[in-house]
């Protein structure tokens, strides 16, 4: 009788077993069948990431109907997944290299890049071999460069990250970043830790800087947007969307937009430099 | 037909049962296929004792990971152990059934208090002190071991705890009988005798701080470089591990998952000394 009971219980327990996989499994069919025709998906570096967002955001209003996920995965996996078909748009923010440049793609904004101190650093300006210098641990006084004396607190990106590979090609060359240097994982900790330690130097997307750090000159110039615009200031990248081949239907809508005189304000006032005329290449 | 019910019966739940031990299986074969080639490729040697990593130029040397992990870890143990061990005495031997009421759930809840907590605690009070009162950079093992020495009490007390309370009450009755005083039967008796208990336990404590990935990102500053002070960044395994992968790619990815492969001895080879030590008595 005990036995037959457990029977009856554990056969319950299968009944229910399957109809939660049956229930599990027609709820995700009936959801892969509704996914919308007319969306699209972009995935990329996490600095043109929140800016895309914005676009997506505006694009969608105006759209009405249209999706557009967005991801993000850095610069490497923008420009991997657009390779292998997996998203639609690839998101970078460095210039594509030699074997990359047989996808197409399109300038829709340039980001300067700032070097950034505590406010409290008496120091103004360095220039570009001074930076070098405090990144390769040559410079590792503030002393040195006419600060007080107190050891400089180098604050690097992490491996792979675009900000990381722009400021190692516009500023660093064939140098390497000291291995010492400190690696924080986004541009929000970078600042954040600048904030907080007054020996600090760190860089990060210029349209981040704000009151709570200080962003240094470069050769006497200042990290301005006006300066990036004339070229004055040479520590600025390419924000980039990438497609496999070239883009039709709502891919080619989201670039056009993107590239219009609604999308390049909408960046603008984001604190990116708009992309000279648009420039499809 | 009762016994081929027993049968399925026996067969659903093994197979149930299975599924759990499979899925340890594919992640352990998945981790291997993914690290081993870029550690065939390098060379162990070059790989466990290289002192420079560098994915994105091709040097893959995991070295000062490696002593980032251990002394990391080394620290919350000299931190955390002793406090450990003198609580869980505290509770087997000497608390009123009151205190240990209070006791015994507040350390369980602070075992379950997320890592990310104790990181973002450690940010914003451990390392600003650490940066204000004894220099450097404030992101330091010292810190890390801080936090790590909390968050390994719980397991340290409550296994040392068990093995106390689980000697025979002869034991300490004995003693007693003898004219031992409370402290002289703790201390030359009670102790040897759970001495296999606790030792599993400060193993096991250990192999907790050597895993924990999401607190000490937040307060070790990564930097991946051998340290000179206990005021000096370092980058241990896991957080190598996370604070790359999100743009990794290709040969960096794959030497992500070998240091998993690393991580995944290391802690393999703990916990086997853990239950060598229990089973031996």
């Amino acid at each position: 009788m005990m036995n037959m009971r457990k029977t009856i219980v554990i056969y319950r327990l299968i009944r229910l077993i399957s109809l939660v996989v049956l229930v599990f499994s027609v709820s995700l069919m009936s959801a892969c069948s509704q996914k919308p025709v007319v969306g699209i998906i972009v995935a990329g570096s996490t600095s043109v990431q929140p800016y895309t967002e914005v676009l997506a955001e505006e694009y969608i209003l105006l759209n009405p109907g249209a999706e557009i996920d967005i991801q993000g995965g850095g610069s490497a996996a923008g420009i991997t997944t657009t390779q292998s078909g997996t998203c639609d748009i690839g998101m970078s923010s460095r210039a594509l290299n030699e074997g990359e440049k047989s996808l197409w793609y399109v300038e829709i904004a340039r980001d300067g890049l700032a070097v950034i101190v505590n406010p409290s650093n008496p120091i103004q300006d360095l220039t570009l071999n001074q930076i070098r210098d405090i990144y390769s641990a040559t410079i590792s006084d503030w002393s040195q460069l006419g600060g007080s004396k107190a050891k400089i607190h180098i604050i690097a990106r992490e491996e792979g990250s675009g900000t990381r590979s722009a400021f190692e090609s516009l500023v660093m060359g064939t140098t390497q970043i000291t291995p010492r240097a400190i690696v924080q994982d986004s541009n929000g900790a970078v600042r954040q830790l600048v904030k907080d330690d007054p020996n600090s130097i760190g860089f990060i997307s210029m349209g981040l800087v704000n009151e709570t750090v200080k962003a240094l000159h470069l050769e006497g110039i200042a990290a301005t947007r006006e300066n990036v615009i004339n070229g004055t200031y040479s520590l600025s990248r390419p924000f980039l969307f990438i497609t496999l081949s070239e883009p039709t239907g709502i891919t080619k809508q989201f670039i056009d937009f993107t590239l219009s005189p609604q999308g390049q304000q909408l960046l603008s006032k984001e604190g990116l430099i708009p992309s000279m005329e648009g420039t499809i290449k | 037909m009762k016994i081929s019910k027993e049968k399925i019966s026996k067969y659903v739940f093994f197979g149930i049962a299975l599924s759990s031990l499979s899925v340890l299986a594919v992640i352990t074969i998945f981790i291997f296929i993914k690290g081993l080639p870029i550690i065939t490729k390098v060379g162990v040697i070059n790989f466990v004792f290289g002192m420079n990593w560098a994915p994105s130029k091709g040097a893959f040397g995991i070295f000062p990971m490696i002593i980032g992990s251990v002394s990391v870890t080394l620290g919350a143990a000299i931190l955390g152990v002793p406090i450990a061990i003198c609580c869980s005495i505290f509770l087997a031997e000497f608390a009123p059934p009151t205190l240990r009421n209070i006791f015994r759930p507040a350390i369980q809840l602070l075992a379950g208090i997320p890592s990310v907590v104790y990181g973002f605690w450690g940010v914003l009070f451990i390392v600003p002190t650490i940066r204000n009162y004894l220099g450097g950079p404030g992101l330091s093992i010292l810190a890390g071991s801080i936090i790590l020495a909390i968050m390994i009490l719980p397991t340290i007390i409550s296994i040392s705890e068990v093995a106390l309370l689980s000697l025979p009450s002869q034991y300490k009755e004995a003693a007693m009988a003898l004219g031992l005083t409370h402290w002289q039967t703790i201390h030359s008796l009670l102790l040897p005798a759970a001495k296999s208990g606790i030792v599993a336990a400060i193993i096991l404590g250990i192999g907790r701080a050597m895993g924990e990935t999401m607190a000490v990102i937040m307060v070790l500053g990564n930097a991946v470089a051998i340290p000179q002070s206990i005021l000096d960044p370092v980058r241990t395994l896991t957080t190598n591990i996370g604070i790359e992968m999100g743009y990794a790619s290709g040969e960096h990815q794959q030497a992500l998952f070998a240091t998993g492969i690393v991580l995944f001895v290391v802690i393999m080879l703990l916990n086997a000394i853990a239950q060598y030590v229990t089973r031996k008595k």
